[in-house]
């Protein structure tokens, strides 16, 4: 891994970090700030487990006010601040900074309102993804954005990742699916924003906030729009020879005007690694596999894959199943979600990209990548979002050879510059991070990047909100970072990375 | 200034100060020189929009008109990019011919304003913010926008987001730039998302007078998963010579019952798809106890075209407002309307527009007090020719109006574009 360049270390706030935890134990329950060694070890990462830094202290607030207090107190003492939720994120969007206080949202925990009748959740950000939905399952709703993490990240987070998932083809993102959030900007003012109401008028802080990476504002409340199940969802497993014919039956299926709740693609290394792994049953002889699933009324998903069925049969699908019921579906499912950890028992290491392109270029980049994987001589396996775009190649290698690491970069970063290259971007879901940051000029020159600073500047004048995030310090394009996972120890192995 | 501005600026400006630049290059010198010195100016496109909001006071005017046409159209990417004033019309012409449209079903102006229609461009959609009947199921305009390249308040061609759906890299301005009002950028290109047309389109109207009754079945409604895509109420208009009484004229259908207040709901899908939602829709809204008719394709495309022109207000001389509310709070807003107002609740109970007459001036201020104290906004779309009373047109609060001014500043620090068009200091 590339010696990681962070911001530099304000040598006068190490010196008084006895003044600082002192002041620190004076605003909130001095049980909540951990500044022993022994208690910040597990806030040194997030899931961007590569890259560890100590932090000065973690403090844990309990409600608006207090962290209100504490940024007020740290903006006033020039302190530095590193905003975590979950530390599930992929790309070291949480990482901690010597010089910084971590503060965590952990005891956010609560879900404060669940209105029926507004069809709206408010909760605290600290609950996790899927808290959301068991909060309002037994009345047949469910919150729509699904990261793979969203057993354990949490809603915070996933706001300021602007959170994708599986089914974000039709549903949106973490964007298109909140009305509301309280944010607690660097100089301690409370700022509510939206509410119960479809939109908001004026500056829309949300859309601003949502997908900041935590360089704006600490989110302390988020208000997020329940849907109701669909009536009926079904899937299909189909199978294809070439990874030419399955990219093009995905595009056809798009350009047909159909809109799937779910698309997702696997190459032969993933189908063969998660069979092995989970069992799933998959058609081991097809060098690409989709999992297509559509949602709407009984006729209309049987009308979709009437429709479905016929474009993978014109492009000359080897297999094609039909989910007959809800366990058959659930099990096209779980060699998908079981993808990254199945590559992990491959090799010692493997690094996760995530890019985005043209839904059009997916048989174009995926042969891309076969032919890079043949020059840096690594095995690459690749499953896609390909309803949107949306790729995850995952680099084999071994890191204990200095050599095969710096090849591994370089082929990462040549996956993510030819994602560019088709029109597409450097991040679809996991966040720029600390992991991205040098290849934001791969998309965006002086003066785009310059406007989105004078925009954080205004916000937080100092520079001390997560600072050394998402833009690049060194203003140039070092070829760095990616999901380095060595021998499985992924900061949560167990959970599902799709 | 160089000899070679000089010379530019004279081709791009003509009597009226007036500055008509023809790509985003002249754009952007055009500001560098108005930021030089100091020039506030109105940023204009085809101006159908242009009644919304406060009037500018400004030296220059900055027409973008001839920044228009489509760039990039790729049917199977669900994308248009077009320059930034292309009108709508072409857009939508464009994607008729694919069975695609923007699902955010755009607002034609031009009938409240002129009577008829005057759909404007894209980046007047942009600026606004505002969608139709769709909005509760299929999102609004900011959603629907994958990026945008645009002039900042300095000059600097700036741009964000890309042509791909997922896309987390960096801030996301084309959140910000919706609804701004043309007060941040200087919008050049504009990237849409578009999606599939549905087939076919019936609506089912219910007659009723009975607000608990109405409220109950949009909250219905909105927990159904029969994917219903436009909810309105068109109430009864009051009998008052203050208002046009135009209810009957606008919404005649052979199906519908010309008197009463009525709401009216929209399924989408094939003819199956749309049978199935009938039927299930019969039973979860009781449909049979209830006087309900069905309105066939033939007239459920024009009913909501009509909802979508606004045409119950058509040219009205009155102030028209925009209110936004929870749901719930549908009861009591409609209790304080009565019939001493004419209105109607679109987005299946969120959205009031809301006519006042021009001599009740004063009312404005007390309807926007109640909004507020419900959670919702208010904004005042046109006002009458009488309006004399001192009202915000926009709904804010102080901490959110700071937080917008350092935004603002950071776009355009001398307040070049539109300055006051939202508010005060911006």
């Amino acid at each position: 891994m590339s010696e990681l360049v962070l911001p530099k270390i304000n040598k006068e706030t190490i010196s008084k970090k006895e003044y600082i935890f002192k002041n620190l134990a004076k605003i909130i329950n001095p049980e909540n700030v951990l500044s022993h060694a022994d208690e910040i070890k597990p806030y040194e990462t997030d899931a961007l487990a590569a890259y560890t830094q100590t932090p000065l202290a973690v403090v844990m607030p309990k409600n608006t006010q207090e962290v209100s207090n504490i940024l007020k107190f740290c903006h006033a003492e020039d302190i530095k601040v590193v905003p975590r939720g979950a530390g599930t994120g992929l790309s070291g969007g949480a990482l901690p900074l010597n010089d910084a206080i971590l503060l965590s949202l952990g005891k956010f925990n609560k879900i404060i309102e669940i209105d029926f009748e507004n069809k709206c959740v408010v909760t605290q950000p600290g609950v996790t993804n899927l808290g959301i939905t068991h909060a309002v399952q037994h009345k047949n709703f469910y919150y729509a954005p699904d990261p793979s993490s969203q057993l354990a990240c949490s809603i915070g987070g996933n706001v300021a990742e602007n959170s994708g998932g599986v089914h974000s083809l039709k549903y949106g993102t973490t964007t298109n699916n909140i009305l509301g959030v309280e944010i607690v900007m660097m100089d301690g003012t409370i700022c509510r924003i939206g509410g119960k109401t479809l939109d908001q008028e004026g500056y829309d802080l949300m859309g601003l906030i949502c997908g900041s990476e935590g360089l704006l504002g600490v989110i302390t409340e988020v208000t997020v729009k329940i849907l109701k199940n669909p009536q009926v969802v079904k899937a299909a497993l189909i199978g294809f020879p070439t990874i030419e014919e399955g990219g093009n039956a995905a595009t056809e299926i798009i350009s047909s005007g159909i809109v799937p709740a779910g698309m997702e693609i696997m190459d032969k290394a993933l189908i063969e690694a998660t069979d092995n792994f989970s069992k799933a049953g998959y058609p081991r002889d097809a060098e690409l596999l989709l999992i297509v699933e559509l949602d709407g009324t009984e006729s209309e998903v049987d009308e979709l894959l009437k429709q479905v069925r016929s474009i993978c049969e014109k492009n000359n699908c080897s297999s094609l199943k039909l989910s007959k019921n809800e366990k058959e579906r659930l099990s096209f499912w779980a060699g998908r979600k079981a993808a990254f950890p199945a590559c992990g028992a491959l090799a010692p290491d493997y690094y996760c990209m995530d890019g985005s392109i043209p839904r059009g270029k997916l048989a174009e980049a995926l042969l891309e990548i076969k032919r890079l994987s043949e020059k840096y001589e690594l095995p690459v396996a690749n499953c896609f979002h390909a309803g949107d775009g949306n790729l995850h190649p995952l680099i084999m290698f071994d890191g204990s050879d200095k050599e095969e690491l710096r090849k591994t970069e370089e082929f990462g970063a040549e996956i993510l510059k030819t994602c560019v290259r088709l029109g597409g971007v450097i991040t679809g879901e996991h966040g720029v991070g600390i992991e991205k940051r040098e290849l934001m000029c791969e998309m965006f020159n002086d003066n785009d990047i310059q406007q989105q600073l004078d925009i954080k500047k205004s916000l937080d004048e100092k520079n001390l909100l997560n600072p050394g995030k998402v833009y690049p310090i060194l203003r140039k394009c070092a070829e760095e970072g990616r999901v380095h996972v060595h021998r499985n120890e992924e900061k949560f192995p167990d959970l599902p990375r799709f | 200034m160089s000899t070679e501005m000089k010379k530019n600026s004279q081709i791009f400006q003509d009597s009226n100060n007036t500055y008509y630049p023809e790509d985003e290059l002249q754009v952007s010198e055009v500001v560098k020189e108005l930021y030089k010195k100091n020039q506030p100016t109105e940023l204009i496109g085809t101006g159908t929009k242009n009644f919304i909001g406060n009037k500018i006071q400004s030296a220059k005017k900055l027409s973008l008109a001839k920044l228009s046409g489509i760039v990039e159209y790729l049917p199977e990417e669900l994308y248009i990019k077009v320059k930034a004033n292309t009108p709508l019309e072409l857009v939508e012409k464009e994607l008729e011919k694919n069975n695609q449209e923007l699902a955010f079903e755009p607002i034609d102006f031009g009938f409240i304003q002129s009577g008829k229609s005057n759909k404007g461009t894209i980046a007047g959609y942009l600026a606004c913010n505002y969608a139709g009947s769709r909005r509760f199921k299929a999102g609004s305009v900011r959603d629907h926008i994958l990026g945008f390249r645009g002039v900042n308040g300095k000059g600097d061609i700036i741009k964000s987001g890309g042509t791909v759906v997922k896309n987390v890299t960096g801030y996301d301005l084309s959140k910000l730039v919706a609804g701004s009002f043309g007060t941040l950028v200087a919008l050049t290109e504009i990237t849409l998302k578009v999606l599939p047309k549905k087939k076919l389109s019936n609506t089912i109207t219910i007659h009723t007078e009975d607000k608990e009754l109405i409220n109950e079945l949009f909250e219905k409604i909105s927990s159904s998963s029969s994917e219903i895509s436009g909810a309105v109420f068109i109430p009864e208009e009051p009998e008052d010579e203050n208002y046009d009484r135009n209810k009957e004229k606008v919404f005649k259908f052979n199906d519908l019952e010309s008197k009463g207040s009525f709401l009216a709901l929209r399924i989408e899908g094939d003819k199956i798809s749309i049978n199935e939602k009938i039927k299930a829709l019969t039973n979860e809204l009781t449909l049979d106890k209830l006087n309900s008719t069905i309105l066939d394709v033939h007239q459920s495309t024009p009913f909501w075209t009509k909802i979508n022109n606004l045409e119950l207000f058509k040219a009205t001389k009155n102030n028209l407002l925009r209110v936004v509310i929870p749901p719930s709070m549908g009861n009591k807003l409609m209790q304080y309307l009565g019939n001493k107002y004419k209105y109607c609740i679109d987005w299946c109970g969120s959205l009031y527009w809301i006519e006042v007459q021009a001599k009740k001036n004063i009312k404005v201020g007390e309807i926007k007090k109640l909004i507020k104290e419900m959670g919702g906004y208010l904004t005042i779309i046109k006002i009458s020719n009488e309006f004399d009373y001192e009202e915000t047109i926009f709904t804010v609060d102080d901490i959110r109006l700071l937080i917008s001014e350092k935004i603002k500043k950071s776009f355009d620090p001398k307040r070049i574009f539109n300055p006051g068009k939202m508010y005060r200091g911006i």
